[in-house]
C-alpha cells in the first residue's frame, strides 16, 4: 500500500473475504450496519444477493444453495435471530454449513428499548440450536474472524454466527 | 357461509399419490425438495431417488430451500412439492421467490385444505385463502389450479422445460394414505444429494 492511502475499511475487508472464498449467494434482511456489504454484493457479478422477508427464509436458502454446490452467507441484525430458531434444526439434523454475520443492537449506546430483549437473547438463541457464536469488537480482526467462520463452516462442517458488536458499528444517529 | 358449507363446496379432489407419481414420471435431471409430512411420504412412494431432499421438519422452509437450489443449479429444473399447511407457514417466501423469479423453479402445493399430519384440522385454504392469488400477486410467471388428472402432464412438462417461475395448486382429496417413509437421516439425504450432483460431502 502506498503512503497516504487510507487503510481499507473493515467492511470492505469483510466483503473481500467473502469474494476470495467463493461465496456465491448473499441473503439478507437489511441492516444499516450491513449496508456497504449488501451494496457491494449486489455489484459483484459472481454473487447473487437477495433480500428475505424474514430471517428464517435465509437459513433454508443457505441449505438449498449448499445442496446445489454453492457457498453462501446470511446477513441479519440481532432482532432477527429469534426468528430462525426452528429453521436452524436443518443445521443440527443435516449438518449443513452456515455462516451468518449479525449486526448487534440493544447492547451499547442503544436508544430504542425494543432492540434490547432480542439483542440480549441473541447468543443464547443461537447456542440453543447448536450454532457457535463469535463476537467481534475490534475492526482490525473482523475480516479474519469471517475467514475463520468460513473455514469452520465449509472446512469443518459447522454452523457459525459472527456477531459484530454495536460498539464496532458505532452509534446510530437518531436526530435528523 | 359456514365452514362446513365451504368444505362441502370443494370438489372431491385428486388422489395425492397418483398425482405425485405422474408429476415425477420420467424425471431426468429434475431436483426435488419435499415439505414435511404427507408430501414427503408421497414423493417417497413414487420411488426413492438420490436427488430428492426430504424434509421431516423445518416447516415453512421447503420453498426457500428450492430457491437456494434453483439459483445454484440454473440448468436443472427444481420442483418443490409441499402441502398447503407447510406453504402457509412460509407465505413470505413466495414474496422472496417472486422477487427473484428463477425460471427453473416450480412450486406445487398439494392442497387438501387440511393439516393431515396432525388430525385433519382445517387449514386457511379451506377457509377461503387463495394461494394462487398470493403467487400471482408475488409475480410468479405462471400459476395453475389443477383439479383434473389430465392437467398433470402439462404441469410436468412446464416444470421440465424450465418455463419460468411457476406455482401450481393441486386440489387433492383430504385422505391419509398408508405412510411410505423415506430415510429421516438428514446428513445422509443431504450428502447423497450432493454426491449425485458431483459435489464432495464436505
Amino acid at each position: 500500500m502506498s503512503a497516504g492511502t487510507p487503510a481499507p475499511e473493515w467492511r470492505d475487508q469483510v466483503f473481500e473475504t467473502l469474494q476470495h472464498n467463493r461465496i456465491e449467494q448473499v441473503v439478507y434482511v437489511p441492516d444499516a450496519g450491513h449496508s456497504r456489504l449488501i451494496a457491494r454484493a449486489h455489484a459483484e457479478p459472481g454473487m447473487r444477493a437477495y433480500p428475505l422477508s424474514t430471517e428464517e427464509e435465509g437459513v433454508a436458502a443457505v441449505c438449498g444453495a449448499w445442496l446445489g454446490g454453492q457457498r453462501s452467507v446470511l446477513l441479519m441484525q440481532s432482532s432477527g435471530v429469534g426468528n430462525c430458531v426452528n429453521m436452524l434444526s436443518l443445521m443440527s439434523n443435516c449438518r449443513f454449513p452456515l455462516v451468518t454475520l449479525v449486526t448487534m443492537r440493544g447492547e451499547w449506546a442503544e436508544f430504542n428499548p425494543w432492540q434490547v430483549p432480542m439483542g440480549r437473547g441473541t447468543p443464547g438463541a443461537f447456542e440453543l440450536m447448536g450454532v457457535q457464536v463469535r463476537r467481534v469488537d475490534d475492526a482490525a480482526v473482523a475480516a479474519d474472524e469471517v475467514q475463520a467462520a468460513i473455514d469452520d463452516a465449509y472446512g469443518a462442517d459447522q454452523a457459525i454466527a459472527v456477531l459484530f458488536s454495536q460498539r464496532l458499528l458505532g452509534r446510530k444517529k437518531w436526530e435528523r | 357461509m359456514s365452514n362446513t358449507t365451504a368444505d362441502m363446496a370443494r370438489p372431491a379432489g385428486l388422489d395425492r399419490r397418483e398425482t405425485v407419481r405422474a408429476l415425477l414420471a420420467d424425471r431426468k435431471d429434475l431436483l426435488v425438495v419435499t415439505g414435511l409430512g404427507s408430501s414427503t411420504y408421497d414423493v417417497a412412494a413414487a420411488g426413492d431417488h438420490d436427488l430428492n431432499f426430504y424434509l421431516w421438519g423445518a416447516m415453512g422452509g421447503a420453498a426457500m430451500i428450492g430457491l437456494g437450489l434453483a439459483l445454484a443449479q440454473p440448468d436443472r429444473p427444481v420442483l418443490v412439492i409441499t402441502g398447503d399447511g407447510e406453504q402457509l407457514m412460509g407465505l413470505g417466501a413466495l414474496a422472496t421467490i417472486g422477487a427473484q423469479r428463477p425460471a427453473n423453479l416450480g412450486i406445487v402445493v398439494l392442497d387438501n385444505g387440511h393439516y393431515g399430519e396432525t388430525g385433519m384440522q382445517r387449514s386457511h385454504t379451506a377457509l377461503g385463502v387463495d394461494l394462487i392469488g398470493v403467487a400471482k400477486a408475488c409475480g410468479f410467471a405462471w400459476t395453475e389450479t389443477v383439479e383434473r388428472a389430465d392437467q398433470i402432464e402439462h404441469l410436468r412438462m412446464r416444470i421440465a422445460r424450465r418455463d419460468g417461475l411457476g406455482f401450481a395448486n393441486v386440489r387433492i382429496a383430504a385422505n391419509d394414505p398408508p405412510r411410505v417413509l423415506p430415510s429421516r437421516d438428514g446428513v445422509e439425504i443431504k450428502n447423497r444429494f450432493r454426491r449425485a450432483l458431483g459435489f464432495s460431502t464436505i
